[in-house]
């Protein structure tokens, strides 16, 4: 009784709409934007799913998440077993669901996508994160102590997936933040509206019920040294993902004015710091009347809808190419136009113009025109002379991205490449043996998820060092047993036994099935 | 969370206090120039103190603080000992470059006097003259002359009043020991930017290489906010990660100054607004006090 094949024609053939809050209510808050599928826009959007063979979501997917498979199990209302499937290989749905940008990934590739809206992957994810907080579901894998000790620099994305995978193969992991409380960009950079806080806690303290270890106030480099975890504090691994975070500046006039800042402070001070409670807390933030941002990325639309929200009257972006352009998610520039945000595309500032107490008055800028494509691809912007004109506002906002951090290149020998970024193999192996890095600080300014791939490949790596067997290699009802032990082969000894605890199948039942399907 | 705690305390002045915060592994990586960032409590602001003494055996570092805006004034109420921050971070910034240095004159101004001692008693070490320059307003404000002359070959006070020492600012005390000794070949200046600005033109002419400590607004104090930004020479600089020391005759101080106000408004504000609450706070103590105090004293008449 097999149901009735899905085709492209008899699934729902539009996308299901995120219930969002009114744009210009939202602009003056920071309670999140997108509000999130009922079960009812879950179940239905599940529908849309063809569940193709050839399943290009996966691959399309920087961690591998087995995407039809969770829908699968929404559309059979199974929603804790979709939890199950995606925590098989991402610990991060309700983060992942909000922040990835998907339309480049999974859904980029989706099947779906070719002849209609393709399956709002993302949505669906974050429908099964969100409820999982509700429900309190956790999925605890039984570990196996190795007797390893793992220490992650750095509790943003990438660190917290290597802490996952680490704990999971076993490892005592410890995470060392240099900020007071752990989540890296999650918690500094992303603002509410997009990621609240808590949801970012929520995963953190799922890292803590597998036994990692958070130290904040941990300046790594200076408190101790990258070398000194290996050869004095007993780690035999290292994984470093500090993010890149040395804010670009221009070299324009006016930069050292008054009211000239990156986005990283904006957006710490609003978010980590809570300026936007001043003075409840105590952190200030002077705010703007009239706020340009220069940058057109995921980090400049944050820094302009995180100024509208914070009250300013006019929100400028301030881009040099054309909207075509713009490294940001097309889902965020969408949002910040409906909010109130002007853009002027083609428009590269000169100068920041500043009054006799060097606070900023205005900024001078001339219009751009796109000329031939240049190393990026890009049609390369180029000045139309005479263009130049200005216009008022009382602070700029830099988010035209970031430097590598130099604190580790200071404080170790590990090799760094021509940009002052960490150098790493193909499998992110650094020049100092058993110490592994990525996110940021080896790419340069990412995304979150690409981040989140880094820290669980080398995690990969860091298991094969130290002799590991790869936890991808759950054991898992469903596969035979016969012949295999826990999964593997006879001939594979000294792995590291990791298993998902299951609703409903005890561990001991596990244990006993497999010699029992032996004889 | 590791709680950090104030093992010792003690007030120099009516607005200058000392706290000895234990931080074993602090301690021991801490060195001369490095600076911390600390929350008072969890709706605090995250500011940058420099170091102003470690010792590893005690497992110790040390910060000398001046109360001058809301958080500083609220540290000096709350910070007591026994109570613990609720955060500090560090040791932040790369350790001052002692170098081959032969004579040094270090320089501190205010509370400036109290990160320039871990590096004169680093030059001292090393083996070089140490000639020290302390400069307060005046005699009830002056702090660790003795800790100073246990590491100094010289120490000149200097008061603007002349109350304790010489009467004159540093730059006077400065000009002093450059007469006495021809062949002072490194500077190190810490206070007030107007002072470190003062010092770094003393010592321009006769080409001493003079080091100064910048403590510009910051917030991670790790690279990336950039709040922190100061301009050297041609470049603009992060003081957090690419100093706090810099050459002081490479710096631009009328910037550094100006960007010093960038909150000034906000901080008055956030004053005031303590401040009231205090007076509220003193109001209602003092009315519990007499409410208590009424009724004895009638029992007593």
């Amino acid at each position: 009784m097999a149901a009735k094949k899905k085709t492209i024609r008899n699934i729902p053939q539009e996308r299901t709409p995120m219930p969002e809050q009114a744009p210009l209510e939202r602009a003056r808050n920071f309670k999140e934007v997108a509000l999130g599928y009922t079960r009812e826009n879950a179940l239905v959007e599940a529908e849309r799913c063809l569940q193709c063979p050839d399943e290009p979501c996966v691959r399309g997917c920087p961690v591998g998440i087995d995407i039809p498979g969770f829908i699968a199990k929404i559309a059979a209302k199974n929603f804790r077993g979709a939890y199950d499937v995606i925590t098989d290989t991402n610990l991060l749905p309700a983060v992942c669901g909000r922040v990835c940008p998907q339309e480049n990934q999974c859904e980029g590739v989706c099947t779906v996508g070719d002849t209609l809206a393709p399956v709002a992957i993302g949505r669906l994810e974050r429908y099964v994160g969100d409820s999982a907080i509700r429900e309190g579901w956790v999925n605890l894998p039984y570990i196996e102590r190795t007797g390893f000790r793992v220490g992650i620099v750095g509790s943003g994305p990438a660190g917290m997936s290597c802490a996952a995978d680490m704990a999971k193969a076993g490892c005592e992991v410890i995470v060392y933040e240099a900020f007071h409380e752990p989540g890296g960009v999650l918690k500094y950079g992303i603002p509410d509206f997009r990621l609240p806080n808590e949801v970012v806690d929520v995963e953190i303290d799922k890292l803590k019920q597998l036994g990692v270890r958070f130290e904040c106030n941990t300046l790594v480099g200076r408190l101790f040294t990258i070398e000194q975890m290996i050869t004095e504090m007993g780690f035999h691994a290292v994984f470093i993902g500090t993010g890149a975070g040395y804010p670009s500046f221009m070299g324009i006039p006016g930069e050292s004015l008054n009211g000239v800042l990156s986005a990283n402070e904006l957006l710490t001070r609003c978010n980590l710091m809570r300026a936007r409670d001043f003075p409840t807390y105590d952190t200030p933030l002077q705010p703007g009347e009239r706020v340009a941002v220069i940058g057109a990325g995921n980090t400049a639309m944050d820094a302009l809808r995180v100024s509208m929200r914070l009250g300013a009257r006019k929100v400028y972006c301030v881009y040099r190419r054309s909207k075509a352009e713009a490294p940001a998610r097309a889902e965020e520039v969408h949002h910040a136009e409906e909010e109130g945000i002007e853009f002027h595309w083609l428009t590269s500032p000169i100068e920041v113009l500043g009054d006799a107490q060097k606070r900023v008055r205005g900024m001078r800028c001339q219009k751009m025109a796109l000329g031939e494509p240049d190393a990026s691809g890009r049609r390369r912007p180029v000045a139309i002379p005479g263009s130049e004109f200005e216009f008022e506002c009382d602070s700029v906002v830099y988010a035209i991205g970031t430097n590598a951090n130099p604190i580790l290149g200071q404080t170790s020998r590990i090799k760094l490449d021509a940009r002052g970024y960490l150098e790493t193999d193909e499998n992110l192996a650094t020049s100092i043996a058993g110490v592994y890095a990525g996110g940021d600080i080896v790419t340069g300014a990412a995304t979150v998820i690409e981040a989140m791939g880094a820290g669980r490949k080398a995690a990969r790596a860091i298991k094969a060092y130290l002799g590991l067997r790869d936890t991808e290699i759950v054991y898992s009802a469903e596969q035979p047993c016969a012949d295999r032990h826990f999964g593997f082969g006879p001939e594979v000894h000294g792995y590291a036994r990791v298993r998902t605890l299951r609703a409903g199948i005890e561990p001991r039942n596990i244990a006993s099935d497999g010699p029992a399907s032996r004889r | 969370m590791a709680a950090f705690e104030i093992v010792a305390r003690e007030d120099y002045s009516d607005v200058t206090f000392m706290l000895e915060i234990r931080h074993p592994l602090m301690a021991r990586a801490a060195q001369p120039g490095q600076f911390v960032i600390v929350m008072q409590s969890e709706h605090g602001e995250r500011i940058p103190l420099t170091i102003a003494d470690f010792d590893a055996d005690r497992g110790t570092v040390t910060l000398v603080i001046q109360a001058v805006g809301k958080t500083t004034r609220e540290m000096q109420r709350e910070c007591t000992t026994g109570t613990a921050l609720h955060a500090v971070v560090g040791p932040m910034g790369i350790p001052s470059h002692l170098g081959q240095a032969k004579k040094v004159i270090c320089v501190g101004g205010g509370l400036g006097v109290a990160p320039v001692f871990p590096q004169a008693r680093a030059f001292k070490q090393s083996g070089a003259y140490v000639i020290g320059v302390l400069g307060f307003r005046n005699k009830d404000l002056v702090f660790w002359e003795q800790k100073f002359r246990a590491c100094c070959d010289e120490l000149v006070v200097c008061t603007d009043d002349g109350s304790s020492g010489i009467k004159g600012t540093v730059t006077e005390g400065m000009r002093q020991a450059m007469e006495k000794h021809a062949d002072i070949d490194t500077c190190i200046a810490i206070g007030p930017p107007i002072m470190m600005k003062a010092c770094a033109e003393a010592t321009r002419a006769r080409k001493i290489k003079t080091m100064v400590s910048l403590n510009p607004v910051m917030v991670d104090g790790t690279g990336m906010c950039g709040g922190c930004r100061v301009k050297i020479g041609e470049g603009i600089k992060f003081a957090c990660v690419d100093g706090p020391d810099f050459d002081a005759h490479e710096v631009d101080f009328d910037d550094l100054m100006s960007r010093l106000s960038r909150f000034k408004e906000t901080e008055r504000d956030a004053l005031k607004k303590w401040e009231e609450s205090c007076r509220m706070r003193a109001a209602a103590d003092a009315a519990a006090t007499m409410d208590r105090g009424a009724p004895g004293s009638a029992t007593q008449a």
